[in-house]
């Protein structure tokens, strides 16, 4: 296939699903379903299946449940558009195209638990967005205070901290602390943002969450697999013949979609940024992406023939190196010494057979670490020095 | 007043005495100095009511509070994997020659700081970099550098 046709058939994908950048009267909405009992939200939640799109895969309508079933006078949603995994850049462009799906589904989620307040938590990098956004929502929340509803949202800014993604460490950098994960549990559903019951969602979760309500669970249901519901935006960069932003049905094979995406000579897809897995050539049509498989917050980097792997985890290594908060010691150190000592091995002061060692530190931070930061630099670290080996080792 | 006391004060009029709003505080400040100062750190301590070490301590954790003077125009060049792939360093090596400063430096006018970034979001569109707030996306060494230029000759800051 050319690009060009490439390009057409995705086109023509994108027509059969298009749930996020849909445009939808958002008030008729909210306003259908203020007539309902918020408990009617959850279960529908519950019914599609739907899990967070921010990487880890909690199941949304749980989430929802446990907070709401939390007696508190105050209780707040938190969109997590902390977006910092090298590779993904889908929640950007779904704050840039559709704000008010993303506001309706925090309204929708307030509403389901009986929430105050909502916030959300941008990036540093995204602060281009802030006056758009700004605008949009003052427009939102006089829209909700005309219906009497109890709840308002407004933006916080990151300062360039990847770990803050993490929910707790949102929380404390909200809280105006240095942004470092807190024990779990307690989960923030029941001690979150000023130790109130919070939600925090990714922002591509709660757009899904307002095309269930406006649609119905099933039609969510109907579409990917038993164990990953529903349809996914990826973000697809790297050595690809179409780049981009792309909404697609989960289940496909790593196969299918380098058949639409790569090249013609992809050997390694990163799914899931470089906290994911590196998936080699020789694993491409086993390879489900979605929860049974290689779970995924949307990254998808392709990697062809001329790319040397150890650069590529050279430079996640340093990226985890920079953005380890420091507060536990598997993680900070770990960190390090992962880096240092594929180094080494390169530059021949270590022999091929440490790389053995290296392999079993990052299990113990798997084990080891506190937070998911720590624990998923053994993903890329494993997949690629076991698959690649050669290239690391020579 | 100082006018470092006076951004303080005006910050903490907008965003509150709690200790929530220390970063939002710290971001109105670094927004206008382009970086935290000893003197700034002690005035949003003395302000919010809390220590010093405490101010110093949660700023220091963010990668976009410089602790150093910056320049007036921040540029911020994507490390990341995809952003190296598309060319990285040629972009970095044009940016250096054009301003003759290493990555990391500040010209010595004081109009630019050039530092480096974990992803910035644009993969797709690499190179990127950020200059303050603004987004410049599959850069040239000439695009970048053309960038550059237009914030030379500016007179004011953005």
């Amino acid at each position: 296939m050319t690009k060009q046709e490439k390009i057409r058939l995705l086109e023509k994908q994108q027509e059969k699903i298009n749930l996020i950048f849909e445009n939808i009267d958002h008030w008729e909405v909210i306003d259908r379903v203020l007539k309902n009992p918020p408990q009617q939200i959850i279960d529908d939640i519950v019914e599609s299946g739907l899990r967070g799109r921010g990487g880890a895969g909690f199941p949304t309508g749980l989430k929802w449940k446990f907070a709401a079933d939390q007696k508190s006078d105050v209780k707040y949603v938190i969109c997590n558009a902390d977006e910092g995994e090298p590779g993904t850049f889908k929640d950007r462009q779904i704050l840039e195209e559709q704000p008010f799906k993303v506001f309706t589904g925090m309204a929708l989620c307030a509403y389901a638990v009986n929430a105050t307040d909502g916030f959300i938590y941008l990036r540093g990098e995204y602060n281009y967005l802030l006056p758009f956004l700004n605008e949009k929502l003052a427009e939102f929340n006089q829209g909700l205070k005309e219906r009497e509803m109890n709840f308002s949202i407004s933006i916080r800014s990151g300062s360039g901290a990847y770990v803050c993604g993490e929910e707790t460490a949102l929380i404390e950098s909200m809280e105006g602390h240095r942004g470092e994960p807190r024990n779990k549990p307690p989960f923030p559903v029941t001690n979150g943002y000023m130790d109130k019951p919070t939600v925090v969602n990714n922002v591509e979760t709660l757009v899904y969450c307002t095309m269930i309500i406006k649609e119905n669970p099933e039609f969510f249901k109907n579409l990917g697999t038993r164990d990953s519901r529903g349809a996914k935006v990826f973000s697809v960069s790297g050595d690809a013949d179409v780049e981009g932003i792309y909404e697609l049905e989960l289940g496909m094979t790593i196969q299918d979609f380098v058949d639409m995406f790569g090249d013609g000579d992809t050997k390694a897809v990163q799914v899931g940024g470089s906290s994911g897995f590196c998936v080699p050539r020789k694993d491409f049509k086993e390879t489900i992406i979605g929860f049974e498989g290689v779970p995924t917050g949307g990254s998808m980097m392709l990697f062809n023939s001329s790319r040397s792997m150890f650069h590529v985890l050279h430079n996640y290594l340093e990226f985890f190196n920079e953005e380890s908060c420091g507060q536990c010691t598997p993680c900070r150190v770990g960190c390090q010494q992962l880096l240092r000592g594929i180094e080494a091995i390169k530059k021949r002061e270590k022999p091929p057979a440490y790389l053995d060692e290296l392999v079993k530190l990052a299990e113990t931070m798997r084990i080891a670490s506190k937070c998911g930061l720590g624990q998923s630099v053994s993903n890329p670290f494993i997949s690629i020095s076991e698959n690649f080996r050669e290239e690391i080792i020579f | 007043m100082s006018p470092t006391s006076m951004l303080v004060r005006e910050a903490v009029l907008k965003h509150g005495k709690s200790r929530q709003s220390l970063l939002p505080v710290l971001q109105d400040v670094v927004k206008s100095n382009n970086y935290l100062s000893e003197d700034a750190l002690i005035e949003v301590a003395r302000e919010l009511d809390l220590s010093s070490a405490e101010v110093y301590g949660t700023a220091s954790f963010y990668s976009f509070m410089d602790m150093k003077p910056c320049g007036e125009n921040i540029i911020r060049i994507c490390k990341t994997i995809t952003c190296y792939m598309k060319g990285k360093d040629n972009i970095i090596k044009a940016i250096e020659d054009r301003l003759r400063i290493k990555l990391g430096e500040t010209t010595r006018d004081g109009k630019f700081s050039f530092l480096a970034a974990n992803c910035i979001g644009w993969c797709h569109k690499g190179p990127a970099m950020l200059i303050n707030d603004r987004v410049y996306t599959q850069l040239t060494p000439k695009s970048a550098v053309q960038a550059i230029e237009e914030y030379l000759h500016q007179g004011d800051k953005k």
